[in-house]
């Protein structure tokens, strides 16, 4: 017996963005335990942490697909689909460069070099403030869509969003004096170590630059 | 006088059964809403409907009662042969009822009041003559179940668009919500008894002048809201979720407006619907014990009683589990924005039960959930199932008429 008023509601894709954005955060907060481990050499620690940070990532992906299947073309939604599609997919992108940099460490089995490793440990934990900072944005969105996108919630996403874009920049100055000082050292590192080395600096700063464009993408959504 | 008897006992089963049909499938609908925002525990929302159903049915039933009664099918022509007329109403019943099992065993989203009208004017056009149909009324009737969702929805978008500038989008939404929640309970007490005191009690042989419509419905509506207001100031903010979900409580204070709506929904689709199991049936009972067609038979106040009984025994039978699955479906209607599609809704169908409308409540509430959707309030609506509905509206005319045709044909062969 099919009812009328039960099948008129789509899926919503609220609580399940909300969601997802959740295990992208916690998925980003494992590099601060992987990294510790991998600075002090205990790769069987490393090993455990990797493995988690795999299944969330894979928990990450399911839900992202759950969710497009969920948003067929005939839903009408308050806000674009697209739009939605695409913070749902900037979300994702946090936990698939946390994979990403920690299959690289974890591949080459990767000592970051004790010079920097403090200075390197902080410019992850700014990376993983700015995830938490996109988790804190992306878990107003129900009341987004209660509010129907106007009045005193958008100021206050407007807020987060902003604070978000603090915490960037705060990763990008931490990055440029990363790269700094590993200059100053790179001639103590075998040249193939110091290039992947460069590159985990990267693409750990990517993590934040797509909690920020999680920011963009809410924003967008602000302006409907 | 035995024939009379064999005709009065059969309307009553076929117009018993339409409505247990109706307490069990479509009462879910007018309940769900305040189950699913958990506004009414499953228990409570029984209740409410069993109590407001039958009020509704018995209150303000009669006008939409006596348009399927007497409204559709030109007497006049059959004064002659007036079993004609039973032998019709009783195959429109038994075709709508037939038709409403298919289609609620299909999954058609069908509505009660399309088949029966439909299998109306489907004997009366066919067994007994086009002319035999008033066209013009049913014309009425067909424009009234466009325009009733369409109010409907205009209606809860503008109210749901209150909700959001007086109340939603403000710094403090719950001191806001504690102060105008209760002007809306009074909205929507006063607008139900209003219009149930001025259209629907003459037909219980009540008559209250317009004054004292107003004052009355005045005075019951601020003693709902008083009690309301009572009730919102006893609702203590919890920080702990509030932190979580920052309109939380605020919910909950419409979740009180919401147990009023839930009442006028109740009321609103036991006021229309009621008709469709019992018009069929009151014509029976009048051609039968007078002999004679007499449009002028007023309806006796039990068959109303029988129609309202019905509905509430097929809620309590099987109503139960639709509204519980239905509710568990529906949790995007917080209160906030199921109050706004109910008291739409519950507006729009009393203003047409009063008015004599038989209109479908189910379109006139997914009408109204349209109209929050428009003002930007539900999350996701799956546009696929809108236009199945269109579909089945245009389908369930023509099968109720074809069955009631058929119907029809077998009790003239049959029955005495």
């Amino acid at each position: 017996m099919a009812n009328v008023l039960a099948n008129i509601f789509g899926a919503s894709p609220v609580r399940p963005l909300e969601k997802h954005i959740e295990i992208a955060h916690r998925c980003a907060k494992k590099l601060r335990p992987f990294f510790s481990a991998a600075i002090s050499g205990d790769w069987e620690a490393a090993t455990a942490v990797r493995s988690d940070i795999e299944a969330l990532e894979h928990e990450a992906d399911n839900l992202k697909k759950e969710i497009r299947l969920n948003l067929p073309k005939s839903l009408f939604m308050p806000v674009p689909r697209e739009d939605l599609l695409e913070l749902l997919l900037v979300q994702d992108k946090i936990a698939n460069r946390t994979k990403d940099v920690s299959g690289i460490v974890m591949g080459r089995r990767m000592r970051i070099p004790e010079a920097i490793s403090e200075r390197f440990i902080d410019f992850v934990d700014r990376n993983i403030d700015a995830t938490k900072q996109a988790r804190k944005s992306v878990r107003e969105l129900d009341e987004l869509f209660t509010a129907g996108f106007r009045g005193a919630e958008v100021s206050l996403v407007e807020g987060l969003i902003e604070e978000l874009d603090r915490i960037e920049t705060d990763t990008d100055a931490k990055q440029a004096e990363l790269r700094a000082a590993l200059y100053e050292i790179e001639d103590t590192l075998k040249p193939v170590d110091a290039v992947f080395m460069y590159k985990v600096i990267e693409l750990t700063g990517e993590i934040a630059d797509m909690a920020e464009r999680v920011g963009r993408r809410l924003e967008l959504l602000l302006s409907h | 006088m035995e024939a009379a008897t064999i005709y009065i006992v059969l309307a009553a089963l076929f117009g018993i059964f339409m409505a247990w049909g109706i307490g069990a499938n479509d009462v879910a609908n007018a309940m769900a809403t305040s189950v699913g925002s958990k506004a009414l525990t499953i228990k409570q929302a029984i209740l409410v409907a069993a109590v407001f159903e039958f009020l509704g049915a018995v209150l303000a039933g009669g006008a939409v009662t006596s348009t399927i009664r007497k409204g559709i099918v030109d007497a006049e022509l059959l004064s002659g042969t007036p079993e004609l007329l039973i032998y019709g109403m009783l195959a429109a019943l038994l075709a709508a009822g037939t038709w409403l099992l298919i289609a609620s065993h299909k999954g058609w989203p069908v509505s009660t009041t399309h088949s029966i009208v439909g299998a109306i004017v489907g004997f009366a056009a066919v067994g007994i003559g086009v002319d035999a149909v008033h066209w013009e009324k049913v014309g009425t009737i067909v424009m009234s179940w466009v325009i009733s969702p369409l109010t409907a929805g205009f209606i809860a978008y503008l109210i749901y668009m209150s909700v959001q500038w007086l109340i939603l989008r403000r710094e403090d939404p719950l001191a806001r919500a504690k102060r105008f929640v209760p002007v809306y309970i009074f909205f929507a007490g006063f607008t139900i008894t209003l219009v149930t005191i001025m259209k629907g009690l003459k037909h219980v042989g009540l008559e209250i002048s317009i004054g004292d419509a107003y004052l009355l419905a005045v005075v019951i509506a601020i003693v709902i809201a008083v009690i309301g207001a009572f009730m919102i100031n006893r609702i203590k903010p919890d920080p702990k979720v509030e932190k979580k979900d920052h309109f939380y409580t605020v919910e909950r204070v419409f979740g009180v407006l919401m147990v009023v709506t839930a009442c006028s929904m109740a009321f609103a689709h036991g006021s229309n619907d009621v008709a469709n199991a019992i018009g069929p049936l009151a014509a029976v009972i009048s051609v039968a014990s007078t002999g004679a067609v007499a449009a002028k038979a007023s309806l006796p106040l039990w068959v109303l009683m029988l129609g309202g009984g019905g509905i509430v025994i097929g809620l309590a039978t099987f109503g139960i589990r639709v509204i519980s699955t239905v509710g568990k479906k529906i949790t995007q209607l917080t209160p906030s924005r199921g109050f706004a599609a109910e008291l739409a809704a519950a507006t729009t169908i009393v203003i047409a039960s009063g008015t004599g409308m038989p209109i479908s409540t189910t379109h006139t509430l997914v009408g109204a959930v349209l109209g929050v959707g428009v003002a930007r309030g539900i999350e996701a609506i799956d546009l696929r199932v809108v236009a199945r509905i269109f579909v089945s509206w245009v389908v369930t005319i023509p099968a109720g008429a074809f069955l009631a045709i058929v119907f029809f044909y077998i009790f003239k062969a049959v029955l005495p």
